[in-house]
């Protein structure tokens, strides 16, 4: 228990004494899982409309790919990403692995499926009648696409809250294809690992609480939009 | 109205946060070196854990990058991986402790410039009470044979590292093969199979700067040291350019003379005197 204790007293020391490592840890994580799920929202919502409204051929093979893909398990996403940006594999002459650049990737693999699975249940929630009937007042696709978005919003942020949620707590797929690297490429999950293999328990509980408060803030943010009037 | 503009403000507020995040995200420019960075300032050292949970490779690098200007990307990972991340050239420089398995890829062309850096020693770690009574025996062979008649509980790293490696050569030593419920595999670095030992009274085979980094948060006692097949020697040694063209040669050239300089041999001896009142790696490229 004071363990625990201890841990938590640690969180606030290295918030108040301004721990610059600390600082660039968190700052690196939100900066990536931001990147990740705002990449993840630009392809997500527009597909997820996509395949909720037109009804192509193998549609719901897709959707049951994409649901699948939702509940998949990150490391494994982050063993593919790796192959494909290691030196030997297709995209190695990027010379992207263990970047920052590299985890951004991965996590928006991750996130992507989360966010277009649960947007196109969000819109075919609203249901033919709806878009036949702002189809039938003129508008543009572009109108009912922003239409749509408005009337599926809870659901929407729904969605960005879960993906958001999926990649900031993300620890596998970040440490294979970013390496973990001292002030390049370790956020605060990763960062968590070593320290508790390391054996600095108090330091790991530390950078957790930091983790929870940095998750819990940006989904605050994201609630209150979500019900804002 | 207020509470409106105050919810407002927030949500303003994130978005911004998100968006510079966003945009921001992929760059990074942290790591300002006095020194003109080279051409292709990124190395890739594969390593082991113990050099990394040590703490040893946080003194080190950060006074090699520097002095150079290189970015040194370390990916601790276990011998076995390290190696094989040679022998594919996924990494341009290597620091590893398994010279048996080192020299083969000596032999076949893979490592070249092979330079001993240091080395320390391993230990046999129990549990105070030592129920299969092994405290005051000189033979690690000996000790390993009165665990397993006894079928005390001994965790293994079971990852092919270095550390592994080792252990595995002294079972054989000792003419046993380990099996049973007594023995178990954790797959994991030293730090994370020290503390699966300490919290299940198991004994184990770990390096002497781990446990010593690590003892006070283990209950775990040395019960054995000394055994001249305990010693734990690091190379370091670069992936050869002519057989993998994309390799940093001229970084892993600079990390190689680095590691056996002088000053570096110095840091080497004096690491960890001050916080465990004893060395925890012995350099040896001192002349």
């Amino acid at each position: 228990m004071e363990k625990i204790l201890s841990g938590v007293a640690e969180a606030f020391r290295m918030i108040l004494s301004g721990d610059p490592e600390i600082y660039q840890i968190t700052w690196l994580t939100l900066k990536v899982s931001g990147s990740a799920t705002f990449i993840s929202i630009l392809i997500g919502i527009p597909l997820g409309v996509l395949i909720a409204w037109w009804k192509f051929p193998g549609r719901r093979f897709f959707i049951s790919i994409i649901n699948t893909a939702m509940g998949f398990p990150p490391v494994v996403v982050g063993l593919w990403v790796f192959l494909v940006l290691s030196r030997n594999g297709p995209l190695g002459f990027l010379n992207l692995l263990y970047t920052p650049t590299a985890i951004v990737i991965a996590q928006a693999v991750i996130a992507s499926p989360i966010i277009i699975g649960l947007t196109s249940a969000a819109i075919m929630q609203i249901g033919e009648k709806m878009r036949l009937q702002i189809k039938a007042l003129g508008a543009s696709r572009w109108q009912t696409l922003v239409l749509a978005v408005r009337e599926a919003k809870y659901s929407l942020l729904a969605a960005v809250i879960a993906g958001f949620g999926g990649v900031i707590s993300e620890v596998g797929a970040s440490m294979m294809v970013g390496g973990n690297i001292k002030g390049y490429s370790r956020v605060l999950t990763t960062a968590t690992v070593m320290e508790v293999s390391k054996g600095n328990t108090e330091v790991a509980i530390g950078i957790s609480v930091i983790l929870l408060t940095l998750a819990y803030l940006v989904t605050l943010g994201l609630t209150i939009a979500q019900h804002r009037r | 109205m207020f509470k409106d503009i105050q919810k407002k403000t927030i949500v303003i507020l994130l978005g911004l946060i998100l968006l510079v995040a966003a945009v921001s995200g992929c760059s990074t420019n942290d790591e300002q070196s006095t020194v003109e960075p080279p051409a292709n300032p990124d190395l890739i050292l594969a390593t082991t854990t113990s050099t990394q949970d040590s703490g040893l490779l946080d003194v080190l690098i950060p006074i090699f990058e520097e002095k150079t200007g290189y970015l040194v990307k370390t990916i601790a990972v276990g011998t076995g991986k390290a190696l094989s991340m040679g022998q594919e050239g996924e990494a341009d420089v290597l620091l590893v402790h398994a010279p048996a398995s080192e020299q083969v890829l000596v032999d076949e062309g893979t490592a070249i410039n092979y330079q001993l850096v240091m080395h320390n020693d391993f230990v046999l770690v129990g549990p105070t009470a030592d129920p299969a009574g092994i405290k005051g025996l000189s033979k690690s062979s000996e000790a390993l044979a009165k665990i397993a008649t006894s079928e005390a509980l001994f965790i293994s790293r079971g990852d092919d590292s270095g550390t592994n490696k080792k252990e595995l050569q002294l079972w054989k030593t000792a003419a046993i093969e380990p099996s049973g419920s007594w023995y178990q595999e954790t797959g994991q670095g030293m730090g994370d199979t020290l503390r699966v030992a300490s919290e299940k009274n198991g004994y184990t085979i770990t390096d002497r700067a781990t446990y010593l980094a690590l003892k006070d948060d283990l209950s775990l006692d040395i019960l054995l040291e000394g055994d001249e097949d305990f010693f734990n020697i690091y190379h370091v040694m670069q992936v050869n350019p002519e057989k993998f063209p994309k390799v940093n040669a001229d970084g892993a050239k600079s990390f190689v003379e680095f590691m056996v300089s002088k000053e570096t041999q110095e840091v080497i001896k004096e690491f960890g005197v001050k916080e465990y009142g004893q060395a925890l790696f012995f350099p040896d490229a001192l002349k």
